[in-house]
């Protein structure tokens, strides 16, 4: 691969997105299983669960905050990298994502400043309310933004004059055909990241024996969400695939690696998609598999990659697909087995703690990978067969790219590490030290307790 | 209403960016002071800000995205050309947003380097904003006097936001921490001034265009009133900040105030400069602008959710209003 300046751009905007989308991920999710902690402690009273929502509570500021600003960096990245595609389709991205910005991202932020700091300025209700409307912001923000990202996948209501996109039907853009599916794909990802996110963190206290029960209630409540979830979106992936045959049938070919149109296509488990010599080497391939799960019979026609002129890089959409699979797999293996436990009103033993602890991080790797499969899966388009991803970049030099760029993965992997380091050290501290307040001498803990 | 849609998105656009600059300039402000705070009164400046810096940087997101909505043939090119000062003006505002948690967050022996990134990430924010007022005003050439008058900008604002930042403390502090904000606000108004009267010589002539709209006669004269009306505000907040008795009796609010008016002026100056272009000598607002449809279907929602918003950033404000206490999550 050459590095020109259009490699370089999309790296950039990849590298971007990509550390942006690890928190609204754990944001959206995490909004309202706080909201559940609080309403759980406002109708029962249990210390416990006002001990489960002091420590996620802290989370999530931390989440948000770098949720919020790995954001503005995107929505200036839209204009620095990708004049043309404002130029040309700015008549719809620019509506959606002003949208976004008026009804959800100032009712997240204000009401956010109350939903942390507010309780004791304002009424058990009102910071209830405001609680919950944090939570409808997160998920109203990812209704505009997957609205826009669909359209680019699956573009509706639209004709083009002059080159540029003039839209005919408002509805039909926002509610165009992949929309539904990537939106409700995603919202159960961010639940499914919160849910491993909450248990893996619950079990790494219990094996420190950090807490009490507080951190049994958030493990439960965890593996309940995850244990329910996760069949459904084996299931919910499984229509979105279809959707996908339907609308971008190239990108299903690449997934797959499907080289050839063939009629009772098998599923490659493994292999490595070579595009040199159009042949996936190495393959290990479950006889019939693909053609059942795309077109449920067992000898349904497949369309191969040859029959496109332009196609994805196979090998990429290829493997993030697996990753994504597997880890889909492995939640639900987990999260019925931690149930198990649950259910019989077990202690769970070392090893399920351990597994927990270790799939802490799963949702990160799945939202990912699936975004990966999303966004390679459509190239060479940025807007599927009507604008060319090479026709709306910038051209920067060179240099100036490579040097923002080494800029960006080096602050990101470094706020990254931050960002685990911390939850890892509220981690260790128990619930309990987070509560007490008003502590009128200044201890050890005063710096930490102190403001924000 | 193809020629007026450009113009209420204009007006919209400008709004934005003005309580951005006024509601993000106070919090980046505070920023800048933390060095010169100890330890615990770090912890109340910070304090101060905690509930509204994220719904104060969502101004400049409504600021780029109305840009985006309305002008997409000017978003690109504007924003391509600023594209060394954006990016760390980005990085700026990333560092600083984190380093507000972390500093707690990350154990009490990180909280110093938080602390440091804290600052340095309002430092970068506010001197690549200058810079790129100043590249803007000049018409994207980067030429030399360009780079120079973005100099100066990328120095004046920063000094402008001191000033912001500790008149902000003044509303919110007491005691020992609210006579340091008087210091640093009696000693950041000077460079304020210097700077604002530099930029206001400096701006004819780094370009033409201006020039030529600023001393021309029935022009001239009806510009007048925008350096007047400044000086009084500013020879107003030099006196009032000596009234150290008044000041403490709550009534700092008015310097508040008398900065927010010279800033509307200043832009209301800058305003009248650059209409009817969107990007100087280049293309304007209606050769910029997006399909009608698109305006209207947006304007829809601006008329709808710009006073819902208005009404709850007064209300978060309400809350959250008299002097600064510890923040703790309740
Ligand atoms: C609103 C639109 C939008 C949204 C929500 C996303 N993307 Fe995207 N993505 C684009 C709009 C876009 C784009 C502007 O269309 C790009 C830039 C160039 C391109 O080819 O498509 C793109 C490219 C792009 C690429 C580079 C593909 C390539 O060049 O081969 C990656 C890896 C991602 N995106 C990843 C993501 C992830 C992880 C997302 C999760 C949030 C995501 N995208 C959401
Ligand atoms: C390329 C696309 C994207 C852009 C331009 C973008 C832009 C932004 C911006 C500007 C913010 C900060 C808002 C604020 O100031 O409060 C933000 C935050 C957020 N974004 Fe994105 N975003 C993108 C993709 C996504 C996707 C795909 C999702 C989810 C499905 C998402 C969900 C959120 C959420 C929930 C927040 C709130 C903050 C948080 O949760 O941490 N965004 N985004
Ligand atoms: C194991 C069963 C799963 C299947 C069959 C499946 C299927 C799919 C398919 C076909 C796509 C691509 C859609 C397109 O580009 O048109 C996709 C995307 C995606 N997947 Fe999955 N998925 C599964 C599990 C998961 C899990 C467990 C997660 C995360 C926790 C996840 C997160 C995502 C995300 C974030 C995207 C990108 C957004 C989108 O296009 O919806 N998936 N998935």
């Amino acid at each position: 691969m050459e590095f020109d300046a259009f490699v370089l751009a999309r790296m950039q905007f990849a590298a971007n997105i990509t550390f942006h989308i690890l928190f609204p991920s754990i944001s959206i999710g995490l909004a309202w299983v706080l909201f559940y902690f609080r309403a759980r402690f406002t109708l029962s009273g249990d210390r416990a669960w006002e001990y489960a929502y002091y420590f996620w509570v802290k989370v999530f500021a931390l989440t948000f905050a770098m949720g919020v600003v790995s954001g503005i960096t995107m929505s200036f990245q839209f204009g620095t990298n990708w004049p043309g595609f404002m130029e040309r389709a700015g008549n719809v991205a620019g509506p959606l994502l002003g949208y976004e910005v008026l009804t959800a991202f100032f009712l997240e932020a204000s009401f956010l400043g109350i939903m942390l700091f507010g309780k004791d300025r304002v009424s058990n209700r009102m910071h209830l309310i405001a609680s919950f409307l944090v939570a409808f912001g997160t998920l109203l923000s990812a209704f505009w933004i997957l609205s826009l990202n669909s359209w680019m996948q699956t573009p509706s209501g639209f004709s083009m004059e002059n080159g540029r996109v003039m839209v005919d039907s408002w509805w039909a853009v926002i509610f165009n055909p992949s929309f539904p599916y990537r939106f409700i794909h995603m919202t159960l990802a961010s639940f499914l990241t919160t849910a491993f996110l909450i248990t893996g963190v619950s079990a790494w206290r219990r094996r420190k024996k950090v807490d009490g029960p507080a951190t049994w209630n958030v493990m439960k409540t965890g593996i309940v969400i995850a244990a329910v979830l996760a069949p459904v979106q084996i299931l919910v992936g499984d229509i979105h695939g279809l959707n996908t045959l339907e609308h971008q049938p190239a990108k299903i070919a690449a997934m797959e690696a499907i080289w050839e149109t063939e009629k009772g296509a098998s599923f490659t488990v493994f292999g490595l998609p070579d595009e040199e010599s159009r042949e996936t080497r190495f393959a290990l391939k479950i006889p019939y598999a693909a053609s059942w799960i795309l077109t449920h019979e067992l000898d349904g026609e497949v369309r191969g990659l040859s029959e496109f002129v332009d196609h994805p890089p196979v090998g990429w959409v290829f493997w993030s697909f697996r990753v994504m699979l597997a880890v889909g797999s492995l939640m639900l293996l987990v999260s019925w087995w931690a149930a198990w436990h649950v259910w019989r009103d077990r202690a769970p033993g070392p090893a399920l703690l351990w597994a927990l602890s270790w799939m802490t991080f799963s949702g990160w790797v799945a939202v990912v990978a699936g975004w990966y499969v999303t966004e390679i899966g459509r190239q060479p388009w940025v807007v599927d067969g009507v604008l060319r991803t090479a026709d709306v970049v910038a051209d920067h030099a060179s240099a100036t790219l490579t040097g923002t760029l080494l800029g960006y993965v080096a602050l990101y992997v470094f706020l990254l590490m931050a960002y685990i380091g911390a939850l890892r050290y509220l981690a260790s501290k128990p619930a309990a030290s987070l509560v007490i307040k008003q502590q009128p001498i200044v201890s050890q803990q005063q710096g930490t307790e102190g403001a924000h | 209403m193809e020629f007026w849609l450009p113009i209420i998105y204009v007006a919209i656009m400008g709004l934005a960016l003005l309580i951005y600059v006024v509601l993000d300039g106070y919090d980046l402000g505070v920023g800048l002071l933390l060095p010169a705070a100890d330890e615990w009164e770090k912890d109340i400046m910070i304090a101060s800000i905690g509930p509204f810096w994220d719904a104060n940087e969502t101004w400049i997101v409504l600021g780029v995205g109305v840009l985006l909505i309305a002008f997409p043939m000017a978003h690109g090119a504007i924003l391509t050309a600023l594209y060394i000062p954006v990016t760390l003006m980005l990085m700026g505002l990333i560092l600083r947003g984190v380093a507000f948690d972390l500093r707690v967050k990350a154990g009490d022996h990180r909280k110093q380097l938080w602390n440091r990134a804290f600052f340095l990430g309002s430092l970068v924010a506010a001197v690549s904003q200058g810079w790129m007022l100043g590249a803007y005003v000049t018409g994207l050439r980067g030429d030399l006097t360009s780079h120079l008058f973005a100099l100066l900008i990328g120095l004046t604002l920063p000094a402008f936001y001191l000033l912001l930042g500790s008149t902000w403390l003044l509303m919110k502090t007491e005691g020992a921490l609210f006579d340091k904000a008087l210091r640093w606000a009696r000693w950041s108004v000077l460079p304020t001034g210097l700077g604002l009267l530099a930029v206001s010589v400096a701006t004819p002539i780094a370009s033409g265009a201006i020039a030529a709209k600023w001393f021309t006669l029935p022009n001239f004269i009806g510009l007048l009133p925008i350096p007047v009306s400044c000086l009084v505000l500013y020879a107003g907040i030099v006196w009032l900040l000596r009234r150290d008795n008044w000041l403490r009796e709550g009534y700092s609010w008015v310097i508040f105030v008398a900065i927010v008016l010279i800033c509307l002026m200043a832009s209301l100056g800058l305003a009248y400069s650059i209409y009817p272009d969107i990007i100087i000598g280049e293309m304007t607002i209606w050769e910029a602008s997006a399909s009608v449809s698109s305006l209207l279907f947006t304007l829809v929602g601006i008329v709808i959710t710009l006073p819902a918003i208005l009404f709850y950033t007064i209300y978060v404000y309400r809350v959250f209003r008299g002097k600064a206490t510890e923040l703790s999550y309740d």
